[in-house]
């Protein structure tokens, strides 16, 4: 008998989400679905709202990320203003985009995935949280909460707070830097770096234990997309977007971001709330692409720090073409932990980083506007229009996680297939189908613009409905 | 030589938060509360403005008196007692400021007078954690026709002061009211949009009295909304003086 397996809600994931795994006769999985179950509206109650507002407003979708939210609307309001803002505001906005991208991971990393990977997927799951880390690997969850707070400490002192600071503003940044600041910020980084390298000398020898995940959490063809620099080196706050095949190979190079509606469609399924970003080119669904951590790496030539570089050829050298295994977005992101401190180290040492001119003022000089930039989880876009007055008459906001959705999709059918046996339930099972969607470190609330937590709730039902089996954890 | 009589010179006598005080007729409760260190909450009050008293803010407790009064627009009399704080006022003034949240849309983190809004203050002085009313909600335009400056109706407290400062300062009677109850609102001239006015001057003043984030300048974000209302006690000054 067909049965159909829920998995409600996932755990150690930002926002709410069910996977339901539909089960052949056989008791094989026939095929999986990824129900994104939250619902936000920003996109609706900005409407009205003046433009300049736009960056405070949509930081507001995320605890996590509103440093990208950000940093995507200011860009948009840039654009909507037609101004080229001060270099050293483009510098400052870099350096809080590079401490983003560090706590941001540190918490994938370390808060959220770690335990699967030093406890086992299969251990008690009462244990399986950072605290049975910070039990377990003292020092590691050190190492963690420290790489984190550093990326934290970093934002407050340029933006005034860690959550939500209203310093980056269109036309640049609302305060200069001072030289006591960078300094502090400054004396913050070796320390990071020596974790990130720590981490990721551990991690690399570890990778071995991992074989059976590599190989099949969400390892499969796909296409990648991030910004590139004019060099085609790895960015995060400006550049060009850039295509490229499962062979690595380039299908789109130095696509103004402006553009992306020529290489990028949306399409809706009803049973998500997440919309369905895809390569127009290739159509729906063939057009599956992944954004983030792996997608930049495997996109770009090259990191353009030195250790960072050392490391990606390392990466690189995995697989002939590009890394498809998602289970390697976690060493990406390790990668790219180091790259962030080697660049804002650079940044901070440059004397023009203390520069007082921050801000170009103008008043809404276009009507419609367009902000990329790469939050952690991958490429972020903000596209406004505005009416004469600087009034929000519609915006859209495509986030990474939404741009993830096809890959999470397919990650969660290829790990179910592998691992779930559907005449029973285990607890191992589902974690690892859980663990794929975590590898992605999606943002739901980002990608439907919602909030929450989420506790564990499995359903197993059969062709016609009715509910089999049921398993619950709060 | 006989004593030469002096011109009379009244003096009242009166307690406030039992504290003996003297004052001048003409007074009002209010005024005399500052001479003396005592500061009653407001937020249509402000020196230089004609008295409006519709916030509700500076009710007070005068002895024999069986209701509570406006302190800004009462004049003080020989003997009175006057209380200015005591739990039931102070229960009054957090019900006055949850019903000024809950009947527009203050929405203070992404609002462009964060941090510098007298209706923000006033909410952490008097402890105002909660609004226990059901919001409104209400679907309210903006203004933003105006070239410089907009007038935002979701975080208007119809506390009259951009009206009667353009009236009465400005003397471009631009701003008035509109609309009754609910409904009422700001308007310019005969209800047009601002940017249509022929009768304002764009001197601003408006924005710099409102004390919240109801009237701003255009081009500040969050929080960037720095209002400047001292210049307006000097402008009064002086004025007097000219004359």
């Amino acid at each position: 008998m067909s049965k159909t397996i829920t998995i409600d809600p996932v755990t150690r994931i930002e926002g709410h989400a069910r996977i339901t795994l539909h089960m052949s006769d056989k008791g094989d999985v026939d095929d999986a679905q990824f129900h994104v179950t939250q619902f936000r509206g920003f996109e609706k109650f900005c409407e009205g709202r003046p433009f300049t507002e736009m960056p405070a407003i949509t930081a507001r979708t995320c605890g996590i990320c509103p440093v990208s939210h950000l940093m995507a609307s200011s860009k948009a309001c840039d654009d909507l203003m037609a101004v080229d803002i001060p270099p050293t505001a483009a510098m400052l906005r870099r350096v809080m985009n590079y401490a983003q991208m560090t706590q941001s991971h540190a918490l994938s990393f370390f808060h959220l995935s770690s335990p699967d990977m030093l406890l086992g997927w299969d251990s008690d799951p009462v244990k399986r949280n950072i605290f049975g880390v910070a039990a377990s690997h003292p020092e590691l969850a050190v190492d963690g909460i420290r790489l984190r707070k550093i990326g934290q400490d970093i934002i407050e002192m340029l933006g005034g707070k860690k959550v939500h600071p209203a310093w980056m503003v269109g036309g640049g940044v609302n305060a200069a830097l001072t030289a006591e600041t960078r300094d502090a910020m400054l004396a913050m980084l070796p320390e990071g770096l020596d974790i990130a390298q720590r981490t990721i000398k551990w991690y690399k020898q570890t990778l071995g234990k991992f074989d059976e995940e590599v190989r099949t959490f969400a390892n499969f063809p796909s296409l990648f997309m991030g910004l590139v620099s004019p060099e085609g080196g790895l960015e995060h706050y400006d550049g060009y977007l850039r295509v490229t095949d499962e062979q690595g190979k380039v299908l789109e190079d130095m696509v103004d971001p402006h553009n992306f509606q020529e290489i990028l469609g949306e399409a809706v399924e009803d049973f998500s709330y997440m919309k369905f970003p895809y390569y127009l080119k290739r159509g729906y669904p063939e057009g599956i692409y992944r954004v983030g951590p792996l997608a930049r790496l495997n996109v770009a030539d090259h990191a353009g720090t030195p250790i960072a570089d050392q490391e990606m050829a390392e990466f690189k050298e995995m697989h002939r073409g590009a890394v498809l295994s998602s289970f390697h977005y976690h060493y990406a992101r390790l990668i790219e932990i180091i790259h962030a401190i080697e660049r804002m180290t650079v940044l901070l040492n440059d004397p023009a980083i203390l520069d007082h001119h921050v801000r170009a003022r103008a008043r809404g000089n276009r009507n419609e506007g367009i902000g990329v930039a790469e939050a952690p989880r991958g490429t972020l876009i903000h596209h406004y229009k505005i009416n004469d007055d600087g009034q929000i008459t519609w915006c859209n906001l495509i986030i990474a996680t939404g741009h993830n959705n096809l890959a999470m999709n397919r990650g969660v059918k290829q790990v179910a297939q592998h691992f779930v046996n559907g005449k029973k339930l285990k607890e191992g099972m589902l974690n690892r189908v859980e663990a794929v969607i975590r590898c992605y470190d999606p943002c739901l609330s980002c990608a439907t613009h919602a909030l929450g937590q989420m506790p564990l709730h499995i359903e197993l039902r059969d062709a016609a409905g009715e509910l089999c089996d049921e398993v619950r954890r709060d | 030589m006989a004593r030469q009589k002096l011109p009379p010179t009244q003096t009242l006598t009166m307690k406030i938060d039992d504290v003996d005080v003297t004052a001048k007729p003409g007074q009002t409760i209010k005024d005399v509360a500052r001479d003396h260190d005592i500061i009653i909450p407001g937020l249509c009050y402000l020196d230089g403005l004609s008295i409006w008293g519709g916030c509700r803010l500076c009710l007070v407790e005068v002895e024999g008196m069986n209701k509570l009064l406006a302190s800004c627009s009462t004049e003080v009399a020989e003997g009175m007692v006057v209380h200015t704080d005591s739990p039931k006022l102070r229960a009054y003034r957090k019900v006055v400021i949850e019903m000024l949240f809950a009947e527009r849309n203050h929405v203070c983190s992404v609002c462009v007078s964060n941090g510098g809004c007298e209706l923000q203050d006033m909410a952490v002085e008097l402890g105002v954690d909660h609004v226990h009313l059901p919001y409104m909600d209400p679907d309210v335009n903006l203004d933003s026709s105006n070239d410089r400056f907009r007038l935002d109706h979701n975080r208007c407290i119809m506390c009259t002061r951009c009206v009667r400062v353009c009236g009465e300062i400005e003397g471009a009677f631009t701003k008035g009211i509109g609309g009754r109850g609910i409904d009422v609102r700001i308007i310019n001239d005969l209800n047009m949009p601002w940017g249509e006015s022929q009768t304002c001057t764009s001197c601003g003043k408006c924005v710099h009295v409102c004390p919240t984030g109801a009237l701003v300048e255009k081009g500040t974000a969050a929080a960037e909304m720095d209002k400047r209302r001292a210049f307006l006690p000097y402008l009064t000054i002086m004025r007097e003086a000219q004359r």
